[in-house]
C-alpha cells in the first residue's frame, strides 16, 4: 500500500542575487536567514550590473544585466533559478542606428506595473532609459530622454555616465522618475513622452554654479510604496529627501559621518527608515575611519544612528556601490550589502545585527534580495 | 568563397557555428560582417556594437593580419580568404 502524504506548503525561501565584476552568485537560505547555500558564479568572467527577480504575472524568472569584456552587454533570463539561461533576449538592448551611440552596460533592469508584467524597464550607459513590453525579448529607447534636449550636457561619472534609478508611481500611472550620474533626477508627467529635471536644492560640488537646474551626480534614489512622493537621495556629496515627488529637496544629513556614499535603501514596511553605508570623500571612497557601518534613519532622515554590531570596527577599508545594498520583505526584514572587496553581510533583523554571509567573492556591484518558494 | 571563424565562446553567445561561409560578393571585412549579421544577428552584435564599430576587445584578422593595421573595416576580404574573429588580451 502506497502512503500518501499531505503536500505542505512550500516555506518563503530567501533569495540573494548577488552580481559581482566577475559573474552573479545566487544565494539561498529558509527564513531564519542563518545558513545560506550559495550557488555560482554563472557568467564566469563577466561583469554582472543588475539583477532583478520578477514574481509578476505568475512566473518567476530571473533578469541578469551581463557584460563580456570582449562581447559586449545583453540581458539574460532564466525561469529556473539560474540552473539555465537564455544566450540574450532577442537583440538585445542596443540604440538605433541613427543614435550614433552604443550601449556600455547595463546599469538596472526595473520592472513594470503589476497589471503590466511583460513591461520592463533598463537603465543603461550612456545614460538612457529603454522599455520592453514583451517580457524582454526586444527593447527600445524611451524617445523623450534619448532626444531630452539637456542629454548632450550630462557627463560621466566615475563609473561612466549611467542611468541608474527608475521610479514608478504606484498612485499615478503616467508618473515616473529616473535619475542619472551625473545628469541629476528627471520626473515625466505623461507616461515618459517628456521629462523635467527636478533637482531644486540638490549641491553639485563639482560645478561651478552649485544648484543647477541638472548635472548633478545623484548616485540613487528610493522611496517606500505608501508615501511615494517622499523620495531620499544619496548625492555625490549630500543627503537629501523630498516630500513633493522630486520638486524640492531638503539635506538630511543629521549626524553621519559623511554625506558622501552610493548605496542607499528603504525599509520594506517603514516608509521612515532608510539605510545607507557612508563613504569617506569622492577622493577615498572608502568607510570613514576605517569601520563598516550601515546608518539608519527611523524618522525620515531627522537624525541616523550607526549599525555596527558584527561589522568589523577597524581596518575596514571597504566600499560599497549604489546597487549593492537592499532588503527583502520578511517580518523582521532582511538587509544585506556587497562590497568591493568581496564580502557579502546580511542582517536578519532590520540591521540591529549583522553577519557576514561570504567572503572571498569578486568585487560586488550589485545584490538584490528576493523570495521563492512561497506557496 | 570566404571563410569566417569565429571563436568557441562566441559561437555558444550567439548560436552559430564556428566556420560560416560567404560568398564571393563581400568584397572587404564590412561587407563580410553585414553578411554575417544576416544569417546570425546576434553573432555580429557581440562582434560588432550598433554604432558600427567592432568591440575594443574584439580582433579581426585576415589571412593572418590585423585588419587594424591594414584598412579596418574596408581591408579587403579576397576570393578565399579567411576571416579570423579572436577575443582580445584582455578578459574577466
Amino acid at each position: 500500500m502506497v502512503k500518501t502524504r499531505a503536500r505542505a506548503p512550500k516555506a518563503p525561501q530567501a533569495l540573494l542575487l548577488v552580481g559581482t565584476m566577475k559573474g552573479a552568485f545566487v544565494f539561498s537560505s529558509d527564513r531564519s536567514r542563518k545558513k545560506w547555500r550559495m550557488d555560482g558564479p554563472h557568467f564566469r568572467g563577466e561583469a554582472v550590473y543588475a539583477l532583478l527577480h520578477d514574481k509578476r504575472g505568475g512566473r518567476a524568472r530571473t533578469y541578469a544585466a551581463t557584460n563580456s569584456m570582449h562581447w559586449g552587454p545583453t540581458v539574460r533570463s532564466s525561469d529556473d533559478l539560474g540552473k539555465t539561461w537564455t544566450s540574450g533576449e532577442g537583440r538585445s538592448v542596443r540604440f538605433p542606428p541613427e543614435a550614433g551611440r552604443a550601449v556600455a552596460q547595463v546599469w538596472q533592469i526595473a520592472p513594470g506595473r503589476a497589471k503590466d508584467p511583460d513591461v520592463l524597464y533598463c537603465g543603461v550607459e550612456p545614460a538612457a532609459l529603454f522599455e520592453s513590453r514583451d517580457g524582454g525579448q526586444s527593447w527600445a529607447p524611451n524617445q523623450g530622454l534619448l532626444n531630452h534636449e539637456h542629454q548632450p550636457k550630462w557627463q560621466p561619472g566615475g563609473g561612466g555616465l549611467c542611468l541608474h534609478t527608475i521610479m514608478l508611481d504606484p498612485l499615478n500611472p503616467k508618473r515616473m522618475l529616473i535619475a542619472i550620474s551625473t545628469g541629476g533626477v528627471y520626473r515625466s508627467e505623461d507616461g515618459g513622452k517628456s521629462w523635467r529635471a527636478r533637482n531644486s536644492g540638490v549641491r553639485a560640488e563639482f560645478l561651478p554654479d552649485k544648484h543647477p537646474e541638472f548635472g548633478q551626480c545623484v548616485h540613487k534614489v528610493v522611496h517606500h510604496p505608501s508615501r511615494p512622493e517622499r523620495l531620499f537621495l544619496q548625492n555625490h556629496w549630500g543627503l537629501y529627501r523630498s516630500d513633493d515627488w522630486g520638486d524640492t529637496w531638503h539635506d538630511i544629513a543629521n549626524g553621519v559621518p559623511s554625506d558622501f556614499g552610493f548605496a542607499m535603501e528603504m525599509h520594506p514596511h517603514d516608509p521612515d527608515t532608510v539605510y545607507i553605508v557612508p563613504l569617506e570623500s569622492d577622493t577615498f571612497r572608502c568607510t570613514p575611519e576605517a569601520k563598516l557601518r550601515v546608518y539608519r534613519t527611523t524618522n525620515a532622515g531627522k537624525s541616523w544612528e550607526p549599525l555596527v554590531k558584527g561589522l568589523p570596527q577597524s581596518g575596514a577599508y571597504e566600499t560599497v556601490l549604489r546597487d549593492a545594498l537592499t532588503a527583502d520583505t520578511f517580518e523582521s526584514p532582511g538587509i544585506y550589502f556587497g562590497t568591493r572587496s568581496g564580502k557579502l553581510f546580511g542582517s536578519a533583523n532590520g540591521g540591529t545585527s549583522w553577519s557576514e554571509i561570504a567572503d572571498g567573492l569578486p568585487p560586488v556591484v550589485c545584490v538584490k534580495a528576493s523570495t521563492a518558494g512561497v506557496a | 568563397m570566404i571563410t569566417l571563424e569565429l571563436p568557441k565562446a562566441l559561437c555558444s553567445f550567439a548560436e552559430t557555428q564556428a566556420s560560416v561561409f560567404l560568398d564571393d560578393s563581400c568584397k572587404t571585412v564590412g561587407e563580410a560582417l553585414i553578411a554575417l549579421g544576416k544569417q546570425s544577428p546576434k553573432a555580429l552584435d557581440r562582434i560588432m556594437d550598433e554604432s558600427g564599430s567592432v568591440r575594443r576587445h574584439v580582433n579581426i584578422f585576415v589571412n593572418g593580419e590585423s585588419i587594424r593595421f591594414l584598412d579596418g573595416l574596408s581591408t579587403p576580404a579576397p576570393e578565399g580568404s579567411t576571416i579570423l574573429v579572436l577575443a582580445a588580451v584582455s578578459g574577466g
